[in-house]
Formats: structure tokens, sequence, C-alpha cells
């Protein structure tokens, strides 16, 4: 699958270099003094997770951001990008993933758009450049198409067309292949070797190993920021895939497998009857439709739902709670079907829901803590009475579980979207882990708090299996997945593509299954 | 009924319609450029009233027709001036400034008005005419038509103008782009705010010509208030032309019949009741909503304010 790069001799310099950058954003570092190297004739994939800092990388290449330290070199002198204009002037073009086309507007008017204001666009000389260039790379687009009216694949192959038209020599594809088909993504795999071909350089951004492997010629890995690895094309081509995979595994993933895994749950297996039974279940979804999900969890287990973030699992989720229609599929707690049932049946039924939107749909920002408590229980007694609020009863309840889950707030009165994101996620889990819960679902609980508090919420999961209660624990983060699961279950494009216990193997079988290369 | 249609009914309903419908057209075609730049300009209402406003006046002050279409071109202007600032640079409500605007246009014209004009309600003589040889010999549409102020054919010509403008150059190119993406137009170099502002100045010219209009042709007098919800109309003729100006034309000059029939038929004193027939035209705008408005395409970007960067 691997090509050899179709450069003639090795110029002396790269035509593009990161020399050491380092980008810090408010309580992150980017990129932690990564160096990267562009040769012309090849596709240099840029591999990486969700915030492995793969888009601050290219956004210093595109002239989007500057970094704050280390330098930009182009063909071994130092540049400031400040601008896209400026990437542009130096042949850099990048290829968003969001379209930068105007949809209403013809194929040549795109092209043609930013002349002065009176003249004429020139429409016939674009079209001829447009066809002379589309011969060249071997791609047909007709010019007087409505943008609109294409594909999404056709509207990539029109930016990349624009950006060779205005002379550049850099191309970067930022998640180019996240939203097309698959087919559309393998006539782009196509399309960048006959770009490499004509001595072209291109930046292809994934986090999809197998395209990866399919198009790139020379590899680098992204993990939290850091540089972790890079594999040049005579070492890659010598690995072979089967040997690549399991070096970009080791990197992408970590490289201290069975150590910590070892040190995983301590607690014994739990077995038995399943609390939480679900067969078949498929949702409709325009972007990520869900189906054949069969998945059961006993009581005091945990299951993890790995997988890279919108693959489904919010879909999964949501269906599960009640808050979207199932297409087909049975839910049984307890071996009662709940699947008819709407949120607030499953929910009367133990079946609790952590959502990981905590702001947006979890709690109303400007009600108080008290309110925000019994948000999925209004009206009920004994904090209603006829429709009447309760405030005694309403405020004691408040005040018991503020100092059960220790949730800190100047009192119960305080608006909840004043409090810290890790404050807010105490009350969410007092909420849907107090009274009768039998089976909980957490939606990536512990995403964008501090470690004291991602400590803490991960305890509290813990301590919600130890009192019986059967988990899903949905998170993009695989450490938390391996650190607290009993079995991992892997989603992938809308299916579990795979359920393993969590042993020594787990890392690495969960990693391949994550990245879709199923052995 | 044959008595009804007579030549002469035939010509002043023509002619009605042509004289109601032209400001129409104006506020339509103006609007239609503001929307197209992704503007929603509400207050073109209030354009339309101060350019009748200051028309008027120049009109009054200095005797010239001319001079008074240019003044009413710069009241309407003037009340673009706080739009551009307010909702283009400073990214505020369009809706609320738009309501804003026409609000102040109706107070302060006629607060001036009433100050100015206490004791005397001076008229404007009629605007002279200018026949074009020929056609304004054909019965009916001739004189309806082809005998009318200069004015008249440069709007129509206007019209033309707008509609080569959005086909064939580059600054139509960019109103379509700031309109739809205009995150595309920034990126080819092109500043969204300077065409933004570019179109909310043309619709307020255009608008405040129409208000003119009424004021020194339909009229020949400023009355407070005078516009009465024409500019509205013209919001609801841009956004069912869909961005083509001489879909503009035929919609205003259809609203303008039905606007003008109410005058014929109550002339013509058919027996039906006067508030019959003055609601025709305002039917007429509801059917048109019912049958059509649910295929009236608007820009994505309408109503939003570009930042730059932002999704």
């Amino acid at each position: 699958m691997t090509q050899t790069p179709n450069a003639a001799p090795m110029p002396p310099h790269p035509i593009v270099a990161l020399d050491q950058v380092t980008k810090r954003f408010p309580g992150v570092v980017a990129n932690d003094r990564v160096s990267f190297e562009l040769w012309p004739g090849e596709v240099h994939v840029l591999l990486g997770e969700n915030g492995a800092g793969k888009s601050t990388l290219v956004g210093m290449l595109s002239g989007l951001q500057l970094p704050d330290e280390g330098g930009v070199l182009v063909e071994g002198r130092e540049v400031r990008i400040a601008s896209p204009a400026r990437a542009l002037e130096l042949g850099i073009g990048t290829v968003f993933q969001h379209s930068m086309l105007v949809p209403s507007l013809s194929v040549v008017d795109n092209m043609a758009l930013g002349g002065p204001w009176w003249s004429r666009p020139d429409r016939a000389g674009v079209a001829r450049r447009m066809a002379a260039v589309c011969a060249e790379i071997g791609v047909a687009i007709d010019p007087e198409a409505r943008v609109g009216s294409l594909s999404l694949g056709e509207q990539q192959q029109v930016e990349i067309v624009r950006a060779l038209m205005r002379g550049s020599r850099v191309l970067i594809l930022d998640e180019a292949t996240a939203m097309l088909t698959p087919k559309g993504a393998e006539d782009l795999g196509a399309l960048m070797g006959r770009l490499t071909r004509l001595g072209i350089a291109v930046v292809f951004i994934t986090h999809k190993l197998n395209e990866a492997l399919a198009f790139g010629h020379r590899i680098t890995v992204l993990r939290l920021g850091r540089k972790v690895g890079e594999i040049a094309p005579e070492r890659l081509v010598a690995l072979g895939p089967a040997a690549a995979t399991a070096e970009i595994v080791r990197l992408m993933f970590g490289t201290h497998a069975g150590t910590e895994a070892a040190g995983g749950p301590p607690r014994a297996r739990p077995a038995g009857a399943p609390l939480l039974d679900i067969e078949g279940l498929a949702v409709d979804d325009a972007s990520v439709p869900v189906a054949g999900i069969d998945l059961s969890v006993a009581p005091g287990e945990i299951v993890g739902l790995a997988g890279i973030d919108g693959n489904g699992q919010k879909q999964f989720a949501e269906a599960l709670a009640g808050q979207r229609r199932l297409a087909a599929g049975r839910i049984r707690l307890g071996g009662e079907a709940i699947e008819r049932l709407d949120v607030g049946g499953r929910r009367e039924r133990g079946l609790r829901y952590v959502t990981d939107d905590r702001l947006g749909e979890g709690t109303v920002g400007s009600f108080p803590i008290s309110l925000n408590l019994l948000l999925k229980q209004v009206g009920e007694a004994p904090f209603w009475r006829h429709g009447i609020e309760q405030p005694e009863a309403i405020a004691t309840h408040a005040r018991r579980l503020v100092g059960e889950y220790d949730v800190r707030t100047p009192g119960i009165e305080t608006a909840i979207g004043k409090l810290s994101g890790g404050n807010i996620q105490k009350a969410l889990l007092a909420r849907e882990l107090s009274g009768q819960a039998r089976a909980v679902i957490f939606a990536k609980p512990t995403y964008g708090l501090d470690v004291q508090n991602i400590r803490a919420t991960r305890q509290r999961i813990r301590e919600a299996a130890d009192r019986g209660l059967a988990v899903i624990l949905i998170s993009t983060d695989l450490e938390e997945v391996l650190e607290l699961s009993d079995r991992v279950a892997v989603m992938s494009r809308g299916r579990i593509v795979g359920v393993v216990d969590n042993n020594a193997e787990a890392r690495s079988r969960v990693g391949e299954l994550m990245s879709g290369v199923t052995a | 009924m044959s008595g009804l249609f007579t030549e002469a009914f035939l010509t002043s309903l023509v002619l009605g319609a042509l004289t109601a419908g032209l400001p129409l057209m104006l506020a339509g075609l103006g609007e239609q450029i503001s929307e197209k730049a992704g503007v929603l300009n509400i207050g073109i209402e209030g354009m339309m009233l101060f350019g009748a406003y200051l028309g008027f006046l120049v009109a009054y002050a200095t005797g010239s027709v001319w001079l008074g279409f240019l003044g009413g071109g710069l009241g309407g202007m003037l009340v673009a001036a706080p739009m551009a600032l307010f909702c283009i640079r400073m990214g505020l409500s369009q809706i609320v400034i738009g309501i804003a605007l026409t609000l102040g246009a109706e107070g302060l014209t006629a607060l001036l008005h009433h100050f100015q004009f206490a004791q005397s309600y001076p008229r404007l003589p009629a605007v002279e005419t200018l026949a074009i040889p020929g056609l304004s010999a054909i019965p009916v549409i001739g004189p309806a038509l082809f005998d009318r102020p200069p004015i008249v054919y440069l709007a129509v010509l206007a019209v033309a103008a707008t509609a080569y403008v959005f086909r064939s150059t580059q600054l139509g190119l960019a109103l379509q782009a700031a309109g739809d993406k205009p995150a595309a137009l920034d990126a080819a170099g092109v500043d969204v705010v300077r065409v933004r502002t570019f179109a909310v100045f043309s619709t307020g010219f255009l608008a405040g010509i129409g208000g003119a209009f009424m004021s020194q042709v339909g009229a020949g007098i400023f009355v407070p208030f005078m516009t009465n919800g024409a500019g509205f109309i013209g919001i609801v003729l841009a956004m069912q032309a869909r961005g083509r100006p001489l879909w503009v034309l035929a919609g205003a000059l259809l609203f303008g019949a039905c606007l003008s029939a109410t005058t014929a038929l109550q002339v013509a004193g058919v027996s039906i009741p006067t508030d019959v027939i003055q609601m025709l035209p305002f039917a007429a705008v509801l059917m048109v909503l019912v049958l059509f408005g649910r295929r009236a395409s608007l820009p994505p970007a309408l109503g939003t304010h570009y930042v730059r960067g932002a999704r």
C-alpha cells in the first residue's frame, strides 16, 4: 500500500519546516517544542487524537496562529506567517475541514472572487487556467456548476485546484476525509498521490490510522501537544503495514501498556445476570447512524465505551436515556422492557444519565442549585404539592446533597452557572446518583475538569459500581476507560466494533479497534 | 360593467399602478441589495420617509425636481448611516436598530414638518413629463407609461443596472458572497464590512428616492407618515424576488395595480364598501405571502454579524 516518494534527488532544505515551536493557549500548551519537516513530493501525515495539537500545528503553517517560541522556515529561510494571505504568498495553501467556498456561486465565480469592484470577473480566463490545472492533476470539474450542488468531495477538489491555481507548492488538508464517504476518501488519496508526483508537498491531517498508512509517505504522531514519533518513508516501507500499525498504536496510545493496566480495578469482576441489557439498538441520525448495538451490564460492573469522539457515542447515550427515538432495538432494565418509556419513566425505574453537556442540557445556568438538583423531578412530591413549590423540602434536599457530594458553593440559592465546571459536575452527579438509581450512563464525565475534580469524579463512578449499579462509562480518554472499566467496548462509525476484557492486552487491542484497524 | 372599462379608466388604472408601484419598486430594489449582502434592513421604511421629507423640502426650497430627488436619496442615506455604524460595524441587532430607525424617522419628520408648515401647506407644482416619441401614442398604456417624469425611466433603468451589477461585476459576486458565506469573501481578500456598508447605503439612496417620488410626484406635498408601510412592502417584494431585480419590478407593478385599483374603483363608483376596496393591497400582500412565502429563499448569513474566525 505504501508508496515511495516520487521526488527526484532530495533538495538540501525541506520546503517548509517548524523548528521547536511552542504554542500556548490559556491553560494549555497546545504544541510543546514540536519540530516538523515537509519535503517536496511527499504526503506527510499528521496523526493524533482530538486535542493532540494537530489543528494548532496546522494553524501555524497556514497563518491562523503565530508560534510563541520556535521558528517557521520556508526553504531554509526563517519567515513569519501572520495571515492566510501571507501563507499563500509563500506557496502554502490550506483546505480547511469546513468549506471556504460560496455555495450559491458557480465554481469559476468562486475562483474569480476578489477583484476590483467595478471590473467584470474574468470568467473565461479563470475557466481556462482551471482546466489546465484540472488536466494536470487529473480531476474533472464543471466550471459552471453551482458549488452548492457539488458533493463535499468535489468541493474539496475545487479548493485544491484553487490553491494550486494560486501557486501553492504546499497543500495542507485539514481533516480532509472527516466529512467524506469512503469512496470520496479513496479518491482523495489517489489525488494526493498524483499531486506528489508533480512535486507538491502535502500535509494530511487525520486521526484515522488506516488512511495514514494508505496515503502517507511519512508519518508524524502527536500526543497531548508533543511530537511522540516520526516514521520516515524508508522505515515505513521497511516495516510493512502490520508492524507500522503496531508502532503507531504504541505511539498514539502510550508506551506504558501492561504496567498500568495491571494495577487496574482491584475489584473482583462482578458476575451475575445483566441488570441493563441492550439488544439491537439502532438510532437514525443524519451524521452518525447508530445500528446493531448489543451490550449488557451486570450489577456492579463498569463497561467502558471507548472510541474517537463523534462515532455515535452521544447518539447511543441519548437513545438509552430516552432523549432520542430508537429506530430499532430493546432495552431491558432488571428484566423490564423500558424502550417505550420516556425520559421520566426510565428515570423512575432507575436509569440515570450524566450528560457531558453540563451547562447546555444538564443544568439551567440561571436557576439556583436547589432547583437544578430537582430539574428532572419538577412537580413531584414531596417537593411540590398540587403544583405548589415546597421551599422547605427543596432546601433540605439540596443541603443534604450539597454536603454529601461536596459541592463547593456560597449557598444553595446560588445560580449554578456561577460555579466552576467541577462543582457543576458534582451537582450533576448528586442529582443522577442519588435516589433509586440502578443503572447510570456517564458521558465524558471528566471532560474539561481539573486534576482534582477528575479524581473525585472517578471515585464517584467507582463507588456507584461498588453500590451495585450498572455503569456505562463513555469516554474519549483511553486512560480513563482503562483505569475504571471491567470491560471495554469500542465504538466506531455508529457500531460497537469489539468488546474486550480489561487485561494486559486491552490497551493495544482497544487502540487498534479505535483506529479502524480491525485485525 | 362595460361602462367601467372606459379608456380613461384603464389609463388611470395603469398610471396609478405605476405611480403607486414605483416607490415600492425602488424600496424593493434597495432592500434586495442589502439582503443579498446579508443585511436585513428593516429601517427601510424610515429611509423612505426621510427621503420623502427631505426630497419635498429640497424641491420646495430650490424649485428643482432633480435636486429634490437628490435630496431624497441623501435623506435615505442619512438614515442608513446609523444602520451601517451600529449593525455592520458594531454588530448590534439589525432588527432592533431597524425598528428604532423607522420609528425615529417617523417621529422626527412629523415633528419637523409640524414646525415648518404649521400655518400653510404648500404644494409642489406638477412634475413635468417627458413623452417618448412614438410609444406615447399607443392607446391606454402610451400616456400611462411613456409620458411620465424622467425619474420613472431612470428608476426602471436602475433595475436593469442592478441586474447587470449582480450578474456581471466583482461587486455583484462580493454582495452575493457577503450574504452567503462572508468568511469565504474575507478569505478572498475583500472587506466584508465595506461590502455590507456599501449595500446599506445603496438601500438608503434608492429608498430615499422612492420616498421622494411619493412626496414630489405622487402627492406633491409631504404628509407625516405618508409612506404608510411602503418600505415594509418593499421588504416583502425583495424576499419574494429571490435576488432577481426584474422580479422586484414585476411584483411592484402588481402591488401598485392593487393600490391604484382602490382609487380607480372608488372613482368609478363601484358599489362595494370603500373599506373593502382599501383592504385590497394588503389582502394582496397576504395572498402572496401565503402562496409563495414558503419558497422565499434568503441568504444564509442574513441578519448575522460577521466576525472573522468565528464559526
